[in-house]
């Protein structure tokens, strides 16, 4: 579905991402980056439907999303 | 991956007028979402070469080190001051102020006022989070009744410091003022509603039409003492209650 | 040859403003300066300058920071109690290396004082009033076509070294009106770009930031104030204005500036005429301070006079620039008190009276 990478450096583990995905396919490591931060991974690879909320409650812009997968499939 | 961009031409990414600089912003601070908005309106519109920002005190004091065009940092409340004389020098230049509740609404009160009965055409936008940040958590002027700060350990009271002063009702009584809208950006519905007022504000501003702000109620988690969800919620929950969301003026 | 004019000394301020390119003022309204404001408000406007009465003192200057971030000439005025209020932006102002002219109409204080015209703002304009290690070039201009000229100097002054320049009046000198040759402004400096600093909008370059805050690395600041220290001693180098009247042989050398300085002038003119050997020294820039003329007169002089419209602010400037090597008496008041002319005579008599100073150390 929607190509979407979390930036792992720049996640400070706030977790307005986990709060906010409809899918509640966002949660928060176990490990630290290098920053000391717990951050956020998908849970599920492939389910992201790239609607864009995580991306607009992420404080960091540590979202990254690329629709036109979406668009084509 | 650090700071790499999938392609640049993605739906979500970093607008180009935010710098990639990580923010020394706390985790779950609304000034983060707030700046974003911000660059992205300013992307939209086209303006990142003519436009002259001015930094607060505050937690936002170095967001120069964050915004990609010609900044400014004012002593603690005189933004609109500094920013009438930017813009009386350079009237077809943007200009526009980004400040907390101490510095719009305590110490820069006077500027901020008159800068708004001037009717100065400039834009701006005031985060509201109802505490000092930046010091460690000190009562705000939008501090909430009841609210515990380091400065009114026993919560704000009525009698001794007075109710929090919504900034947006006190302004609209100013025949300059042509705009005044009160956001948040503590639900993606509330997110959306701030970027669209924050482009109206400048887009006021390109077209002259006089002084607009717009007041975004912003998480402070770190100074509440609160996680981010209970943090989110005392804005959606208590804070939009003193502060009702709306549109104050729109001329 | 410029048109000859009948204007006050703060009419005449602001004319000079005017023809040295100022194009931005913001000002409150204050005794004795409110012909300032009052002019400029009918007078930019005729230039495509801009005016704002601002609603306060702290307001104004901030404007004049913003003003002068864009590269425009600017110019704000108060008397004491309102330059008191300006400080905080001064500083931000010297630190940020920004020009700009400010003016002091000195009235009594301290408090709300009087409006009498008085000196008592030395320290805070030559000291520096406003918080960190920064300086102000501060001019003490005693005659209207003197303030005229001075004024327009100010803003060359203040564009190349890119500093707040003060002028420090005085009541008396801004409502005292005398005949005043329009001179044409011509810069008296090659005058620097703006275009590496100023503020304008980034296109076709790399953003300039206007900031004071220097928090990395931990000595940047320290860095900072380096710069600013070896400019204000390049200033001090280059720039150093003063009169000096029958020093060449004075036995007294009588110290006054600004209004104070004139009415001295006519107690050496009258002393000298009584035979006395004394002489006037008066500075024209109080920062830098014109050291050299008073080195010199201690060499020979026997004794100093220090008259000034306070309880003791220049004398310490005095004392310090001769080493105390002559002694230094101080005839003065705060308050809004004036000296007359025979009032310093008679202290220059006592003084040409008194005992040769035996305690002379060389």
């Amino acid at each position: 579905m929607a190509d979407i990478k979390f930036d792992i450096h720049r996640c400070k583990g706030c977790g307005m991402c986990v709060i906010f995905c409809p899918c509640g396919n966002i949660r928060m490591s176990d490990v630290l980056n290098d920053q000391g931060h717990p951050y956020a991974e998908l849970i599920e690879q492939g389910r992201c439907t790239g609607c864009g909320l995580c991306f607009r409650m992420c404080p960091d812009t540590a979202i990254e999303i690329d629709r036109k997968k979406t668009a084509k499939q | 991956m650090r700071g790499e961009r999938i392609n640049p031409m993605a739906t979500f990414t970093r607008p180009d007028t935010l710098k990639e600089k990580i923010t020394h912003y706390c985790p779950g601070c609304g000034h983060g979402i707030i700046h974003r908005l911000v660059a992205e309106v300013i992307d939209e519109l086209g303006i990142r070469e003519k436009t002259i920002g001015t930094a607060p005190v505050g937690c936002a004091v170095m967001m120069y080190d964050y915004f990609d065009c010609d900044m400014i940092e004012c002593a603690h409340g005189r933004s609109p001051a500094v920013a009438t004389g930017i813009k009386r020098c350079l009237p077809d230049r943007i200009v526009f102020t980004y400040q907390g509740d101490g510095d719009l609404a305590a110490i820069g009160t006077a500027e901020t006022i008159h800068a708004a009965n001037r009717g100065e055409n400039i834009t701006v936008i005031f985060v509201n989070n109802a505490i000092y940040g930046m010091t460690g958590g000190q009562m705000a002027p939008t501090t909430l009744i009841g609210q515990v700060s380091t400065t009114s350990p026993s919560g704000r009271g009525q009698n001794a410091e007075g109710a929090p002063m919504r900034v947006c009702e006190l302004l609209s009584a100013l025949e300059g003022v042509c705009y005044l809208e009160r956001t948040s950006v503590s639900s993606p519905k509330d997110v959306a509603a701030a970027k669209k007022a924050i482009k109206k504000a400048f887009e006021n501003q390109i077209a002259g039409k006089g002084f607009s702000l717009v007041e975004i109620l912003s998480m402070c988690p770190t100074d509440w003492k609160l996680s981010t969800q209970k943090a989110v919620d005392f804005v959606n929950n208590e804070m939009k209650k003193a502060f009702p969301l709306g549109v104050y003026k729109d001329k | 040859m410029g048109q000859k004019v009948l204007l006050k000394g703060n009419e005449a301020m602001c004319e000079a403003a005017v023809q040295a390119g100022c194009r931005f003022f913001a000002g409150y309204p204050i005794t004795p300066q409110n012909e300032v404001p009052e002019y400029f408000s009918w007078r930019l406007p005729k230039v495509g300058g801009v005016f704002i009465q601002a609603e306060s003192e702290v307001a104004a200057i901030n404007m004049i920071f913003g003003a002068a971030a864009t590269g425009t000439r600017c110019m704000t005025s108060s008397s004491s109690p309102g330059i008191s209020l300006k400080q905080e932006g001064i500083s931000y102002i010297a630190a940020a290396e920004l020009p700009c002219v400010i003016a002091n109409v000195q009235r009594g204080g301290p408090g709300l004082g009087n409006i009498r015209a008085s000196q008592g703002d030395y320290f805070q304009a030559v000291k520096g009033g406003g918080h960190g290690d920064y300086r102000l070039i501060v001019l003490g201009p005693g005659y209207v076509q003197e303030l005229y000229d001075l004024t327009m100097h100010a803003f060359d002054w203040a564009d190349y070294y890119r500093n707040p320049v003060m002028i420090l009046g005085d009541g008396i000198l801004g409502q005292i009106a005398e005949p005043l040759e329009l001179t044409p402004y011509k810069p008296i400096v090659e005058l620097p770009s703006k275009e590496e600093w100023k503020l304008s909008g980034c296109a076709g370059r790399a953003p300039h930031v206007v900031k004071t805050l220097i928090l990395n690395p931990p000595d940047g600041l320290v860095h900072h104030n380096d710069r600013l220290q070896d400019k204000y001693r390049r200033i001090e180098q280059e720039l150093s204005l003063c009169e000096e009247y029958q020093t060449e042989d004075a036995e007294i050398i009588v110290a006054a500036y600004g209004i104070c300085g004139r009415i001295a002038k006519g107690a050496v003119r009258r002393a000298r005429k009584q035979g006395i050997k004394v002489g006037l020294i008066r500075p024209i820039t109080l920062w830098p301070f014109p050291k050299a003329a008073f080195i010199e007169a201690a060499k020979t002089a026997e004794k100093m006079l220090v008259v000034e419209m306070s309880c003791g602010q220049f004398v310490e400037d005095v004392r310090l620039a001769t080493e105390c090597k002559a002694p230094v008496e101080f005839y003065g008041k705060g308050g809004g008190w004036y000296p007359t002319d025979t009032d310093i005579l008679a202290r220059i008599e006592a003084m040409q009276a008194a005992p040769a100073y035996a305690g002379r150390k060389d």
